[in-house]
């Protein structure tokens, strides 16, 4: 089959299924819109892995080069200028491995919140929005064009929004909400300006010319964005940084990701789908796409790479601390994105030093897995349990087996112990840093070992521990809760196998993915020694764990209050923004700007009440007018007239 | 096709709602007419695009011209472009949709009686005005409907009104009136410094267009014609009715006023003040840029402040119209359709979101947020038409709020120099700050917890209230998914007002 027959089918059948059950979802399809969503997912991920088979392994290459194909391209809107905004659909590797893994993840989780949304109210609402995320998520990796990736970028800003705030009535989710959009849209405007700079400058919004454009060093359009510069710093510069910002946004990195934990208020499946596998790692995945043109810009990647750094070991000295499994989970993505990041800022393009790119999508590959499996997991144990708080768990190993197991295939993954998934993407992540900046490297190895003991921490805290008597009827949920974990967890056992570097590499050409052993021993015992740790403070239920809080005072503290990042953003928003620029600019409006109106009105009604007078009626008064009147101008004629 | 049917089926209408009795008939009379002319207007562009495809390029079609008072060289001259279709739909929706809203009839004057054959005649007659203005050619003839679109403005407030009513129809007339004031200095300045050739003056806009008036004269009244119809189009600073009028008026009083009266001033600064004067044009422009982003960030950050449901929709059109001021006063074609498209975005935007502010009241009794809480538990129609009119207004794409937007942003962005592009920065910034109101709006409002228990007896929107909603959603989707089609509308008027534009700068 020709890509161009089926591939609109992939994104087009969720927007159906979405327009379907948003309409009709409430009166027609009651109980039968999560067969409805799984269906038309499960068709969308047969298209996709189909898509990959043909592109990876029939037809995508050139010369054993991966071409970028676009089987499907229309003008969406014509400006004057020239330049356009399309709506298309792109393949090249990294377009199609994020295909898989959207539909795919996405699949899971229809899925899974068959049995975990039951008889939830607005279930099929929840349906067509997840309806609606898939397909955003699937418009913003196929997009072929700059603005057709802002677009779809904000629609999946849009869905995450309503999915967080899925249960309205309470004010934590409509907050928590809010704030994810709000901060997201901040980063958004960042990155709207970044592709105006672009466009501007390269003339163009479609990928590929853009990209060939900048990269060229004999076009006009690269030598008039690296020449020109704007407060002493290039204009390409200037535009890949705001990009990158925006990607920073939805990438919750420091310090933008203060929205992801508090979106955590959504529901757990939602987690799994946008806040672990997919729309956060957009952010990553922009970066990756526009890679040739940032690999030309060091200032630019210097800031990728060390935002990234930062975040990852950030977030996993936070997650150490916190009590809610969600928001550990939450702190963690952030954590694995950071390396996808450095991962990415550390790479140049082509061959060897391209490893980083290779590396940062592989993580990003195998993070998909074992994250969604982490959420879903969390998800079982809390529709179990019906409570978020690491404390209100323990022991529950005994009461739900499957999901026991799967969370511990995922936690030795995430913490890279091989031969898991994890282990062989991280183990290229750290090459690629170690190669290129050993402070990098020192980050994300001592991370490392911080991931192992956070995760463990759960794994030890919800599993084992001091055993929690549940009602001996407690058991884990339905079949189509655990089909996913299962699936999911053959996926992290197996993932870390797949030859990475011969089908995505910087220049698209084969990549022999460097296996190592001396190289992988520091990462292992770093791994080893925090699983180790977890699982003596952890397993039994002790006081060591308080006694290292309190040995640690002041650093356990911070790190518990998130490093008051949160403080500091109310401080600007609720502070600056609402006292000092938006009560201002409302009491102007009303006292100065409307007052002046008011004024002009007020005096005019003044100075006519003052001439009304004037207009007695009574004819004596007239005359008097009349007669001094004429005495005046007769004085002034007899005076002037000479 | 005859154009004057436009205003003819509009006319009769209203005429007929006079002779109706009851409410029953009147709104039914009101309904059918409102539905003719909104028919009529596809027709219309129907025949429209018949007649481009037929090769007809000129710059005007279905023109009539005919003498209305020749001593003073007054024509009732008429024609449209793509522009002026634009408007022509975006009016029929409008009335249309206003018509199903009041179809209750809530809003009773002070003295409690319904008045409603009055209510709806003015209604319609409103929109005769609107429909006039926006097909004249000749500047006499469209200053004749632009009056007489203001005067139902007045008595619809007034009359109909809530909360301080007789303030605000004053503030409201009022100030229209010194506009409009303004544009007849404006107009009549234009007038008398036309030559046709043969010493007469002329009053006929394709004609002037077609002349160069000299450029000091143009200096001289720009400035009238400009700030007379910025007026209407909530130009900074004279903005200020737009809060009070909105507010105080009736449900679909707000629909008109917000929907159709504020594109008259937008309709009127594209094609009298730039299109006739483009030296002004030039020498102007830097100010009107600085004056709408003071509208469009100020405004946005006065609606973060508010209170009350309407005040916070009459804000934010305040930072709405800075778009279309910005467009116009940017001077590049892109960004001209982006401020014809911002128009049509608008109006049909703000008329879905009064339409719910109004459902709102009619069952909640209040319009201050405070008091508001959890309606989509109890109103999920209402709540969520008002969530969407509230995405679209955050330039969610998708809708039509950020096709227009972006054209803006892409047209003033092709101006190379700096002072443009700090501006576009500027006016980007509103989307952040847009998307802080509107969330919070959404979130206190329709989300959360139920405010209050009585709330929970409240009903859905009847059969009327959901048809007049989903039209103009309809409206806004099918600009904001498919945008081509209003690209292509609007594309050709706008090139003829940027050649004018552009010869300047080529005199120059």
């Amino acid at each position: 089959m020709n890509y161009s027959e089926y591939i609109s089918l992939i994104l087009l059948l969720p927007l159906a299924g979405f327009v379907l059950l948003g309409l009709f979802g409430k009166k027609l399809f009651k109980q039968s819109s999560g067969m409805i969503g799984v269906l038309v997912l499960l068709i969308s991920t047969v298209l996709s892995l189909y898509t990959a088979y043909q592109y990876f392994f029939v037809n995508g290459k050139l010369n054993d080069v991966y071409q970028t194909i676009i089987p499907v391209k229309y003008t969406w809107l014509q400006f004057a200028s020239g330049t356009s905004i399309d709506m298309g659909i792109t393949l090249d590797p990294i377009a199609v491995m994020m295909l898989v893994v959207v539909t795919f993840v996405s699949l899971m989780v229809h899925i899974f919140s068959l049995g975990y949304m039951k008889g939830e109210k607005r279930f099929s609402t929840y349906y067509s929005f997840l309806s609606l995320f898939t397909f955003s998520m699937l418009g913003l990796v196929v997009a072929s064009n700059i603005f057709q990736i802002y677009i779809f970028w904000e629609l999946v800003g849009i869905s995450s929004y309503l999915l967080i705030g899925f249960y309205f009535d309470r004010p934590s989710a409509v907050a928590a909400s809010k704030k994810a959009f709000i901060i997201t849209r901040f980063a958004d405007l960042c990155f709207l300006i970044g592709i105006l700079i672009l466009a501007f400058e390269g003339g163009t919004l479609d990928f590929n010319t853009l990209i060939h454009r900048l990269t060229d060093t004999q076009s006009s359009q690269y030598i008039s964005i690296t020449t020109a510069s704007f407060l002493g710093v290039s204009v390409l510069t200037w535009a890949l940084t705001l990009v990158f910002i925006g990607g920073a946004g939805k990438s919750a990195m420091f310090p933008l990701h203060v929205w992801l934990p508090d979106a955590m208020e959504g529901p757990t499946p939602v987690s799994a789908l946008i806040h672990a596998a997919t729309m956060v790692v957009a952010g990553v995945y922009l970066v990756a796409r526009l890679f040739p043109v940032f690999s030309i810009n060091e200032a630019s990647l210097y800031i990728v790479t060390w935002i990234g750094a930062i975040s990852a070991i950030l977030a996993a000295i936070v997650a150490c601390t916190q009590t809610d499994i969600k928001r550990v989970l939450a702190y963690s993505t952030m954590s694995q994105i950071g390396y996808m990041m450095f991962a990415l800022g550390v790479a140049h393009l082509g061959g060897e030093s391209g490893l980083g790119y290779t590396a940062s999508m592989f993580h990003l590959f195998t993070h998909a897995f074992f994250k969604s499996l982490l959420f879903l997991c969390a998800g079982a144990v809390i529709h179990l349990i019906h409570s978020n708080e690491m404390n209100d768990m323990g022991g529950l190993r005994k009461y739900m087996p499957v999901t026991h197991i799967t969370f511990l295939v995922a936690c030795l993954a995430i913490a890279g112990v091989p031969p898991l998934s994890g282990f062989f993407s991280k183990e290229e992540v750290l090459l690629a840093a170690f190669h290129s900046n050993k402070l990098i490297y020192g980050i994300a190895l001592f991370t490392s070992g911080l991931t192992a003991f956070y995760m463990f921490r759960l794994y030890f805290s919800i599993f084992w521990n001091k055993s929690k008597s549940l009602d001996t009827h407690a058991h884990e949920g339905t079949f189509s809760m655990k089909l996913p974990l299962i699936v999911l967890s053959i996926c992290t056992l197996l993932a870390g196998f797949i030859p990475f570097g011969n089908f995505i590499s910087s220049d698209g050409k084969n990549l022999e993915l460097p296996f190592l052993l001396n190289f992988s021993i520091a990462p292992v015992l770093f791994a080893l020694t925090g699983i180790v740790v977890a699982m003596r403070m952890y397993k039994k239920e002790n006081n060591l764990p308080h006694r290292v809080a309190a040995s640690l005072g002041g650093l356990y503290k911070a790190a518990y209050r998130k490093f008051y990042i949160d403080e500091i953003y109310l401080f600007i928003t609720k502070k600056i923004i609402f006292n000092l620029i938006g009560r201002p600019a409302a009491w102007i409006d009303k006292n100065i700007v409307d007052g002046t109106m008011n004024g002009i009105a007020y005096g005019t009604g003044k100075v006519s009440h003052w001439i009304k007078g004037i207009q007695s009626g009574k004819v004596q008064g007239y005359a008097l007018y009349f007669f001094s009147g004429i005495i005046v101008l007769a004085i002034l004629v007899i005076y002037f007239w000479k | 096709m005859n154009l004057n049917l436009i205003i003819i089926i509009p006319l009769l209408t209203s005429i007929a709602v006079l002779f109706c009795k009851g409410l029953k008939q009147v709104r039914m009379i009101s309904l059918i007419g409102a539905a003719i002319q909104l028919i009529l207007s596809f027709v219309l562009l129907y025949a429209y695009w018949q007649e481009r495809a037929a090769g007809n390029t000129s710059t005007f079609i279905f023109e009539y011209n005919v003498a209305w008072y020749a001593p003073l060289h007054i024509n009732y001259h008429i024609g449209i472009d793509g522009i002026s279709m634009a408007m022509i739909l975006l009016t029929s929706f409008i009335v249309l949709t206003g018509v199903l809203v009041s179809w209750k009839m809530p809003a009773r004057t002070s003295g409690g009686e319904m008045l409603s054959k009055e209510f709806f005649f003015l209604l319609l007659f409103l929109g005769v005005g609107a429909y006039g203005f926006f097909i004249s050619l000749d500047l006499f003839t469209l200053f004749f409907f632009l009056e007489l679109a203001v005067i139902p403005k007045f008595l619809l407030i007034g009359i109909w009104g809530s909360g301080k009513k007789e303030y605000s129809a004053m503030k409201l007339a009022l100030m229209l009136m010194g506009g409009s004031a303004l544009v007849f200095v404006g107009l009549a300045g234009l007038f008398f410094n036309t030559n046709t050739g043969d010493g007469t003056h002329t009053f006929d806009i394709l004609q002037i267009a077609q002349m160069h008036i000299p450029v000091e004269v143009q200096k001289l009244f720009f400035p009238f014609a400009f700030i007379g119809f910025g007026v209407f189009g909530a130009l900074f600073p004279f903005h200020t009715w737009v809060p009070d009028g909105h507010s105080s008026a009736p449900t679909a009083a707000s629909m008109f006023l917000a929907g159709i009266s504020m594109k008259l001033g937008g309709y009127g600064c594209l094609r009298v003040a730039t299109f006739l004067m483009p030296d002004a044009a030039h020498y102007y422009s830097w100010i009107i840029i600085v004056v709408s982003c003071i509208a469009i960030l100020y405004g946005a950050f006065a609606t973060m402040m508010q209170t009350d449901l309407k005040y916070i929709n009459a804000y934010s059109s305040v930072s709405h119209c800075g778009f279309v001021l910005l467009g116009i006063g940017i001077l590049t074609q892109t960004a001209l359709v982006g401020a014809v498209m911002q128009m049509v975005s608008h109006g049909l935007m703000t008329a879905l979101f009064f339409a719910c502010i109004g459902m709102i009241y009619d069952r909640t009794h209040t319009r201050q947020m405070s008091e508001l809480g959890g309606l989509l538990k109890v109103m999920p129609f209402i709540s969520t038409t008002f969530v969407i009119a509230g995405l679209c207004s955050l330039g969610l794409p998708g809708f039509s709020g950020f096709v227009a937007e972006v054209t803006v942003f892409m047209g003033s962005w092709e101006q190379t120099d700096v002072f443009y592009k700090i501006a576009t920065i500027v006016a980007c910034a509103s989307i952040v700050v847009t998307a802080v109101y509107i969330l919070r709006t959404i979130g206190k409002a329709i989300l959360g917890p139920l405010e209050k228990n009585q709330y929970s007896l409240l009903k859905d929107a009847g059969w009327h209230e959901k048809w007049a909603a989903s039209l103009l959603i309809i409206g806004i989707v099918a600009i904001g998914v498919v945008p081509f089609w209003l690209n292509h509308l609007i594309g050709p008027g706008a090139e003829t007002i940027m050649s004018n534009i552009k010869n300047v700068t080529i005199i120059k």
